[in-house]
């Protein structure tokens, strides 16, 4: 009996060894199907997408899918630095004119102040088509098919692939109004609405004329019936855009997803009776007219998008800055986009998972986090930071990137000790600014993946200088040819000048307590709060760290209840108005709930960025911001900590890899080597099946003693 | 015994009151309407009249659990509170805050727990219930001595050991089965090997251990020394008598913990990527979605009492001599 079950078991698993001999694929290939030498590009996504509708989305987990599927008037280039807009739908740049009170044109070098309203007219390309849709889908009498449902007609219909049949149309300039028109809508609550109501003409009158229809109106709203005094459709290829006196940061915005077209057919599809039941909204199925549409939408497990076969087509740039031609980035130089048939994301909310997929070549790129930091990337002799020997051993590809974001530690200006224009208060902060090691933080606590931040504005926008001329002089000396932190001993100096020698206030004869105020993260956060407290304690100044959730700590910021915190601020757009704008007083958080945490107010400051913000990149606007540079480094409302800095690993075989922090319609240029690919994964997951045997064996091993055991029981007379 | 269950579930309704209750205090003592809405609407750029307009359409906008501007029983009904909460008692958990039915979620959601919860109890049953009866037949051996030695390291592990040390192990090193993910239908097996296996080995040592002693008190009864005197073989003593009346407090355990497979398991599946209703509750207190986590909350509560119901039912079924009254 044990014997033919012993057997039993080794046939089993011999069974089991012969079917892994055969299999082409390892054992461990998370895909379905045969796939890997298909053109497909594989990632991953850790929590599902909270809205796919342009007109609501605003983070990058999101734009990740629909800006590959909806086309807004521009795009940036893909390889050109600094970020550079081109056009995508749009047939040319927008065409901007400035305009007085009256409706007299303005030249183009007119003084803003003169200007009471700019027009922007876009020109979109002819002939570009919508994906397949069935909001679409005509009858042979020419009716839409699917706009007048019926609850009886819903019955069988459970996802948008229920419809039998679908449609296509031809992209009008009427589309980009229809969504512009959805941004000002009040139940759509879009994030950008508030901002361009300041803006674009008529957005808050048109948002309460929809609030009107709506109380009359219970069905779906159409939009083109309600004009918004700001945007009129030109003809089938032309729209323009009213805005109110200069903003040149807007042609910003008609690279986003919020100004993508949106197909009136389709709002009155989704508009029916018992479709959000069902989940059948823009936010689960998108419809545009990009080089991909979403074909698999289960958020649970995987989304896919699938090449559009209705895609007008776009070439791969033919120039890039210098060093693209080298690094390989313009071999696929005008050849039609997109180069991939399928992009699959799937489901991933661990970062070790993923980073042990990407090693076994299931993913084709991964970031770096501080986990696998170790595993991936050395330090060479030079300081810089090179693959490891396993990652060059993969022929895996490094890239980095300073992203053109920012992270500081700000003071509250409201705040009678730490805050205020006094000298006092100024020394005290400069002081504190030299005495918080972000050099030693970035090594520390970022494995050196940081740039020390000099001011406001990170690497990649107009106004960023390097060298000698971009250093914050409160804080750093420039010494042979590279930056120099002053001393403590500096610092302790400016300290007693500002009454706080040796850490006592000289008026009071008490020690200088300050607090800085947090959010908790648990025993994670325990080394980088005991780094702040040393920090202040090299000028024997007390830190009190007040950790607290998150809700919390944003409630104080907004009623200025707290002394000092720490933020980042993450660039819209590549302008420096974007990170300016945060320190503009009236901004601040106390007077206006803006962005100015800190309450920072300069009137100098304000009245140069009025003026910068309405300029086009000039030497005199680059003028005019180090200007307001100089102005805050002196006043230091922030300690600039430091600018992150990005690395991402990549298989040889995905190609056509450059770092752009700005655009997010990357997908279409990424190629794949499929068959590179399926050649390396077959050479790195053949299944170790030994430890096994091993293991099964030592398991029959260890029974026999028991079952001679038992035998001896058994047969053993009792007495 | 229809009676008995009447009353359980009467004086169940109470328990659930206080449950959510406790959930909503313990909610908005952190979270207050306004972080709700940042949190959907985003804080970039959102004015004061989006959050007003976003609470409004949600409820949000209403007063916690008194209303002082209504009188009478409105002052009580027109609140957060009853509105959110009343509905749970008909099952209608309505729209979770991004707007999505959460009904339609957890009816999607809970069959990748299950796929999950249900092998595992049933699979880690039988090798505790073995490992357990074999350890009991060979007590007081070297056997019985490296099993306890055993049993208390694996229960000295942290679950979250047992996880990534298989993920690398297996998954890695070996590369048998995929490190993590999941997939529809029969598809769906190779993803669940890994996260099954490593549910059974983590519950070996503290299961093994409970059940040995279950069976090593059953053991020493007299019943048993009888069925020995008479010459039956110690195969048949320990299964068919001992194992029979030590099924007793085996399920107490095992059926109180039956309703709740549903309910997924947090850690296991966010990290193996399993899109169950226990990654469906983190996420949703990750995004502070209250609609989502009061109506998971109040679904575990229910579900918890059906398992003690159907414990004290099975009683009845295992032991004739109880009677539920």
């Amino acid at each position: 009996m044990t014997v033919r079950k012993i057997s039993l078991a080794l046939c089993c698993t011999s069974l089991f060894a012969f079917l892994v001999a055969c299999s082409d694929q390892g054992l461990n290939n998370p895909y379905r199907d045969n796939d890997s030498a298909r053109s497909i590009i594989y990632s991953s996504f850790s929590e599902r997408p909270k809205e796919l509708d342009p007109v609501k989305s605003y983070n990058a987990g999101e734009y990740e899918f629909i800006a590959q599927i909806y086309e807004p008037p521009l795009q940036y280039h893909f390889l050109k630095r600094p970020y550079q807009l081109v056009p995508l739908a749009a047939s040319q740049m927008p065409e901007k004119q400035f305009f007085d009170a009256t409706g007299t044109l303005l030249p183009e070098d007119v003084d803003p102040k003169q200007v009471a309203y700019t027009e922007y007219t876009v020109t979109i390309q002819s002939g570009i088509r919508y994906q397949p849709h069935p909001a679409f889908s005509k009858d042979a009498a020419g009716e839409f098919r699917y706009h007048q449902l019926t609850s009886a007609d819903l019955q069988s219909i459970n996802k948008l692939a229920d419809f039998e049949s679908v449609g296509s149309r031809i992209l009008t300039a009427e589309d980009y109004v229809y969504q512009i028109k959805r941004l000002a809508h009040p139940n759509l609550h879009s994030p950008l609405a508030g901002l361009l109501s300041n803006y674009i003409q008529g957005f808050k009158d048109f948002r309460a004329d929809v609030l009107t229809h709506l109380d009359q109106q219970k069905t779906w709203l159409d939009l083109r019936q309600i004009t918004m005094s700001g945007v009129e459709v030109l003809d089938q290829q032309r729209y323009r855009i009213r805005v109110e006196g200069v903003y040149p940061q807007f042609i910003y915005w008609l690279s986003m997803p919020f100004f993508a077209p949106i197909p009136w057919e389709a709002d009155r599809f989704y508009a029916q009776q018992g479709m959000a039941e069902r989940n059948i909204s823009f936010d689960w199925y998108p419809v545009g007219t990009g080089p991909y549409m979403l074909t698999e939408n289960n958020p649970n497990l995987r989304m896919v998008l699938s090449k559009n076969p209705n895609f007008h087509g776009e070439l791969y740039p033919t120039e890039g800055e210098p060093g693209d031609a080298e690094r390989g980035l313009l071999q696929d130089a005008g050849k039609p986009l997109p180069f991939v048939d399928r992009i699959e994301f799937s489901l991933e909310k661990e970062s070790i998972p993923y980073w042990n997929k990407f090693l076994q070549g299931y993913y084709d790129t991964s970031g770096i986090s501080s986990d696998s930091f170790d595993q991936s990337v050395e330090l060479n002799s030079r300081g810089e930071f090179g693959l490891s020997d396993e990652m060059i051993e993969r022929d895996i590809k490094l890239s980095s990137a300073v992203a053109t974001s920012l992270y500081y530690l700000g003071f509250n200006m409201l705040d009678p000790v730490i805050g205020g224009d006094s000298k006092r208060a100024r020394l005290l902060r400069r002081a504190i600014s030299i005495a918080v090691d972000y050099d030693e933080f970035i090594s520390i606590f970022r494995n050196g993946r940081g740039e020390p931040a000099q001011g406001p504005i990170p690497p990649g926008i107009f106004g960023f200088e390097e060298g000698r001329t971009g250093i914050n002089p409160y804080v750093y000396d420039w010494q042979k040819g590279g930056l120099k932190r002053k001393s403590i001993q500096h610092a302790k100096q400016i300290l007693a000048d500002a009454g706080y020698a040796n850490g006592i206030d000289q008026e009071s004869g008490k020690p200088l307590i300050l607090y800085f105020d947090t959010v908790s993260r648990g025993a994670d956060s325990k080394a980088l709060l005991n780094w702040m407290v040393k920090q202040f304690a090299k000028l024997d100044i007390q830190l009190v760290i007040r950790t607290t959730d998150g809700n919390r700590f944003m409630d104080k910021l907004d009623k200025g209840t707290f002394q000092i915190y720490q933020l980042g601020w993450n660039a819209d757009y590549p302008d420096p108005e974007n990170f300016f704008f945060l320190l503009y007083g009236p901004n601040s958080m106390a007077l206006s709930k803006g962005q100015n945490y800190s309450n920072y107010q300069n009137p100098n400051y304000d009245r140069l960025f009025d003026k910068m913000k309405a300029m086009e990149n000039s030497p005199e606007r680059l003028r005019i911001i180090r200007e307001m540079n100089a102005i805050v480094r002196a006043d230091a409302p922030w300690v600039w900590s430091f600018y992150p800095k990005q690395y991402s690993l990549n298989h040889a075989w995905y190609q056509n890899v450059k770092p752009n922090l700005m655009a997010n319609n990357t997908f279409k240029y990424r190629r794949v080597d499929a068959a590179k690919r399926a050649q390396m994964r077959k050479e790195w997951n053949s299944a170790v099946l030994w430890p096994v045997y091993a293991l099964f064996i030592l398991l029959l091993l260890s029974i026999v003693p028991a079952i001679i055991s038992y035998r001896k029981r058994e047969l053993a007379r009792g007495l | 015994m229809s009676a008995y269950i009447i009353r359980r579930m009467l004086y169940a309704i109470p328990i659930l009151i206080g449950i959510n209750l406790i959930t909503f205090v313990l909610f908005f003592v952190v979270n207050s309407p306004d972080d709700m809405a940042l949190m959907q609407l985003g804080s970039k750029h959102t004015t004061e009249l989006q959050i007003e307009d976003w609470k409004r359409e949600r409820g949000y906008h209403l007063p916690l659990l008194y209303n002082a501007e209504q009188s009478g029983f409105d002052a009580l009904t027109e609140t957060i509170f009853y509105q959110k909460s009343a509905k749970l008692f008909v099952f209608d958990f309505g729209s979770s805050d991004s707007g999505r039915d959460i009904g339609y979620d957890i009816s999607q959601r809970m069959w990748p727990s299950l796929a999950l919860a249900i092998p595992t109890l049933l699979v880690g049953l039988l090798v505790t219930i073995t490992l357990a009866l074999t350890i009991a037949f060979f007590r007081g051996t070297y056997i019985d001595y490296w099993a306890v030695i055993i049993c208390v390291a694996l229960i000295s592990i942290s679950s979250l050991f047992y996880i990534i040390g298989g993920q690398f192990l297996i998954g890695k090193l070996l590369k048998i089965v995929p490190i993590s993910g999941f997939d529809t239908g029969l598809h769906a097996l190779k993803f669940m090997i890994l996260p099954v296996l490593i549910g059974i080995v983590g519950g070996i040592g503290s299961n093994t251990r409970w059940y040995r002693t279950i069976f090593l008190e059953e053991i020493n009864k007299d019943y048993v020394r009888t069925a020995r005197s008479k010459g039956l073989s110690e195969q048949l003593v320990l299964f068919k008598h001992v194992l029979r009346n030590a099924l007793i407090p085996i399920l107490t355990g095992v059926v109180v913990v039956l309703p709740l497979l549903f309910m997924g398991s947090l850690l296991t599946e966010n990290f193996f990527g399993i899109p169950g209703l226990g990654s469906y509750t983190i996420d949703a207190i990750n995004r502070q979605d209250f609609a989502i986590v009061r109506a998971m909350v109040f679904l575990g509560s229910v579900l918890y009492i059906i398992g003690l119901v159907l414990t004290d039912i099975s009683y009845t079924l295992v032991d004739p001599r109880i009677r539920l009254s």
